[in-house]
């Protein structure tokens, strides 16, 4: 772009870096914040805690029965990717390949689970789920964080699916290759990445999903974030040392996925995709 | 086929020539879940709403509407959202026209992505901490002499628009960041060479482009910044000034038990974002939509 040398437009630039400054330290200073306290014998009205101690981990573990919540976390996570992506790839595969009469309604259908937010329809959907039986155990909790995602799938992988030439598929058709071989050895290793991708953020989204997850799981079927969110709203039982050690818990779980899914996908693409 | 009577061609190749075959129906199975798990929950909540646990059709939007303590709530999540999703805008906007001028955008655009993984809930425990008398924030003030008391910004208002600009920046940021990319740079450059300075600029050429993108992304911020819920709990006052719209239908479905009261606030909740959404959207049909993209449009 053009070199502008003016004073003014040099102050423009580092008020900007100021307000980008200020952001990022008071988001590092809120999580370091979460991480001293966790790691903090006693601290109480100074700038650091009196001393340090890894007990509260143990704690936060045996009080919050940390094991099964992470157990149930993780099947739930893992079944919920695995669906979504056995229904929603092939349903990406022919909106991108086929243009039929209605198909603007279908991608209607499927923008508007990601538009209207989660508790505007986790209410009915969990007045739903009670009434059938499902809400208050795992397949109820699945069901429900499903509804975004797999729309969140489609939507991903149609730009993914639309950029592979027709021409190899039709090569594979010419020698013989059947719809199931041709997905098996043709397309599923060039749309790797893309599946990829697309299954790490639902997995992503799927752990730090809150409302929906909130409003059908039962005592039993309770993901990290419900179990720490009745952590923070019953605080006071528990030492804020134990319940920082739980938060740190579940900002490494997340945040390992989130790193693995930034190697595949840049987030601004996505943004970009999912507009469409 | 040797007639060109229509009705002679098998309906199988009828469909075909339409876009309907085998491979079509790969996206049935989508389809029909979400007609079962998000249409269906919706008409069903839709007619719930209708059937009150007493008193006729209406009653249940009566009672919202005539106990302040509900309607009343529509009032304090508007005066939440819509300042979050200026205040959100008017940060991200600068910082994107910023952003756009880097080579390499990734490590920052990766800091900014964190809190949205984190969720709003860690963020509230985060913000527990740090926004507290004793916490990071008001020492630091406090030691740079800027204020003498520490400032309450738990446990009211502060707190819940706070964390709903962290957790809200970064999606309008990326947003935001994605439609100013997808305007031409020629364009800028066409207006600098004509002697254009960049506020200039900035006012004639690339603002006008993006106000568009500006609406759709206002809208899908508000619609977020509406439905908030957990930080309302955790760090507002849920009872009173932070006593948001989705604190009242959670209240009615699962501490009252009545779904029926619970769905129609729901719904209530659904119309407000619609309306909005509507009102921004008709005003952006005003608006420049011709081509921006340079050779693509």
């Amino acid at each position: 772009m053009v070199k502008d040398t003016r004073l003014s437009t040099k102050l423009w630039a580092a008020a900007n870096w100021t307000l980008i400054g200020f952001f990022i330290v008071n988001l590092f200073g809120m999580i370091a914040a979460v991480v001293t306290s966790s790691f903090a014998t006693r601290w109480l009205g100074t700038w650091l805690p009196a001393g340090w101690t890894t007990r509260w981990y143990s704690a936060a573990w045996a009080e919050f029965q940390l094991h099964d919540v992470l157990l149930v976390t993780f099947q739930i996570v893992f079944l919920v990717v695995a669906i979504s992506g056995l229904i929603g790839v092939p349903a990406a595969y022919a909106l991108a390949r086929r243009d039929f009469p209605g198909k603007k309604l279908v991608m209607l259908l499927f923008l508007l689970p990601l538009l209207v937010p989660p508790i505007t329809f986790g209410i009915p959907l969990a007045t739903v789920l009670y009434q059938t039986g499902f809400a208050g155990q795992m397949s109820g909790v699945v069901l429900a964080n499903l509804v975004p995602t797999v729309p969140f799938v489609i939507l991903v992988m149609i730009p993914f699916i639309e950029q592979i030439d027709t021409k190899i598929e039709s090569a594979a058709r010419v020698f013989g290759a059947n719809t199931f071989k041709l997905f098996i050895h043709v397309l599923l290793p060039l749309l790797m990445p893309g599946i990829l991708a697309a299954l790490l953020l639902v997995l992503v989204r799927t752990l730090a999903m809150f409302e929906l997850t909130f409003l059908t799981a039962g005592p039993t079927s309770q993901t990290l974030v419900v179990a720490l969110y009745y952590a923070v709203f019953a605080a006071g039982v528990r030492a804020v040392q134990s319940i920082d050690a739980m938060a740190v818990i579940y900002m490494i779980t997340t945040l390992i996925w989130l790193i693995i899914a930034l190697r595949f996908v840049n987030p601004t693409q996505i943004v970009a995709r999912a507009k469409k | 086929m040797s007639t060109t009577d229509l009705s002679s061609i098998p309906l199988k190749q009828r469909l075909a020539a339409r876009g309907y075959d085998g491979l079509t129906l790969l996206c049935v199975p989508a389809i029909l879940f979400l007609l079962a798990l998000f249409i269906y929950p919706f008409l069903y909540g839709l007619v719930l709403s209708f059937e009150p646990k007493q008193g006729g059709m209406f009653a249940n939007y009566q009672r919202f509407f005539s106990d302040s303590f509900l309607y009343g709530t529509i009032g304090t999540t508007l005066w939440l959202a819509l300042p979050v999703t200026i205040a959100t805008l008017l940060l991200a906007i600068p910082i994107a026209f910023r952003v756009r001028l880097m080579k390499n955008q990734r490590l920052l655009t990766t800091i900014l992505v964190i809190p949205i993984t984190l969720g709003t809930v860690l963020v509230a425990q985060g913000l527990l901490n740090y926004l507290g008398p004793q916490g990071w924030f008001n020492r630091v003030l406090i030691t740079a002499g800027i204020i003498s008391t520490p400032v309450k910004l738990l446990h009211n208002y502060w707190g819940v628009m706070l964390s709903l600009v962290i957790t809200g920046f970064p999606f309008t940021f990326l947003l935001t960041l994605s439609y100013l990319s997808g305007i031409d740079p020629a364009l800028e450059q066409a207006g600098a060479t004509l002697g254009a300075g960049p506020w200039e600029r900035f006012k004639h050429i690339l603002f006008p482009l993006l106000l568009p993108g500006l609406a759709i992304t206002f809208c899908l911020s508000f619609v977020q910044a509406f439905s908030v819920f957990p930080s309302a709990v955790l760090l507002g006052a849920p009872a009173g000034p932070t006593r948001v719209i989705s604190i009242a239908a959670y209240q009615a479905a699962f501490e009252e038990y009545d779904y029926s009261m619970a769905s129609a606030v729901a719904m209530i909740m659904g119309m407000v974002q619609l309306a909005i959404v509507v009102v921004v959207l008709a005003a952006r049909g005003m608006l420049y939509r011709g081509p921006a993209g340079g050779g693509k449009g």
